[in-house]
């Protein structure tokens, strides 16, 4: 879902550019001088795991394929704040380095692949499990946000190409959320493997603080 | 050792990017999909703000193209490990 310069009008890649700066701002304001010991190494695995995880691009329905953003996933560990840098510079880190997704439109695709995960799926995975309680909880927090992480990002990004003038809304959106809502189910599915793998062998890295 | 958990993530990560990748779906992804079916495709060609050192995962000049996305995978893999680690330490306590 890496948008690619040029997809974007001007204005609306500016307006994510500003939206993207002011939340992942926000988010090393808040998150400066509170990291522990253990979120470093925690950080250091995790975006090594979820860039080699984008990469891993699998077959869905006719023609076309899919792959994990990772954003619940950091966010159950490291919590919204954190897991929001460290899914800026994986973006940063793509689009530099391997011309995955544009440099106007990085503020877009941080955006919508990133921040939409980490701040919003980590909220909607949070409630979830505080209501039903626990490790279940856990588990069917962690399949229904990052479901809806991947969903409401390829939301934004029909919205953002119709408001660009790049092809019409009434196109753009079930096209983009009929294809994700498939491949969202990859990213419950690696999301509950992963945590589920860890709450039996490190239980004690799913308890970090959650900045 | 702690830390021996923390090396067996990474060792996966690097063997995820570096080899399981290459069994990758080549197919297009939801985005370029729906670019091609209603041409705008071509939209995104041409326009790039820079050029990537390398671009689509692939290291360029290397004959052996298992070698070259093999290669762009590990220095993808270890590059966001050291930048992440990096990024920790500043932000810590």
């Amino acid at each position: 879902m890496h948008i690619p310069d040029g997809f974007l009008s001007n204005e609306i890649w500016a307006i994510m550019w500003l939206i993207s700066i002011a939340i992942v701002g926000y988010a090393i304001w808040r998150t400066d001088e509170k990291l522990g010991d253990k979120h470093v190494p925690m950080m250091g695995v995790l975006a090594a795991f979820i860039f080699a995880a984008q990469m891993l691009n699998v077959p869905v329905a006719g023609g076309t394929s899919g792959h994990m953003l990772g954003g619940v996933l950091t966010a159950v560990f490291l919590g919204p704040l954190s897991a929001s840098i460290i899914m800026t510079v994986l973006f940063i880190v793509q689009a530099v380095f391997f011309q995955d997704g544009g440099i106007t439109t990085l503020g877009a695709n941080i955006f919508n692949m990133g921040l939409i995960g980490t701040i919003g799926g980590y909220y909607i995975y949070y409630g979830i499990k505080k209501a039903a309680g626990d490790d279940k909880g856990m588990f069917i927090g962690v399949a229904i946000a990052g479901w809806l992480s991947v969903v409401l990002a390829s939301t934004a990004c029909a919205i953002e190409l119709a408001a660009s003038g790049t092809v019409p809304l009434e196109i753009a959106l079930p096209a983009m959320v009929s294809i994700h809502a498939i491949i969202g189910l990859i990213e419950s599915g690696i999301t509950i493997a992963v945590v589920g793998f860890v709450l039996k062998t490190r239980p004690d890295l799913l308890n970090l603080e959650k900045i | 050792m702690q830390e021996k958990y923390f090396i067996f993530g990474l060792i996966i990560a690097l063997f995820m990017a570096s080899v399981i990748s290459l069994f990758a779906s080549p197919e297009p992804d939801g985005l370029e999909r729906v670019a091609e079916d209603h041409e705008f495709l071509e939209k995104g060609e041409g326009h790039e703000v820079m050029e990537s050192p390398m671009p689509d995962y692939v290291i360029p000049g290397i004959e052996n193209e298992t070698v070259a996305a093999s290669l762009a995978g590990l220095i993808g893999v270890l590059l966001m490990f050291l930048l992440a680690i990096g990024v920790g330490r500043v932000l810590k306590k």
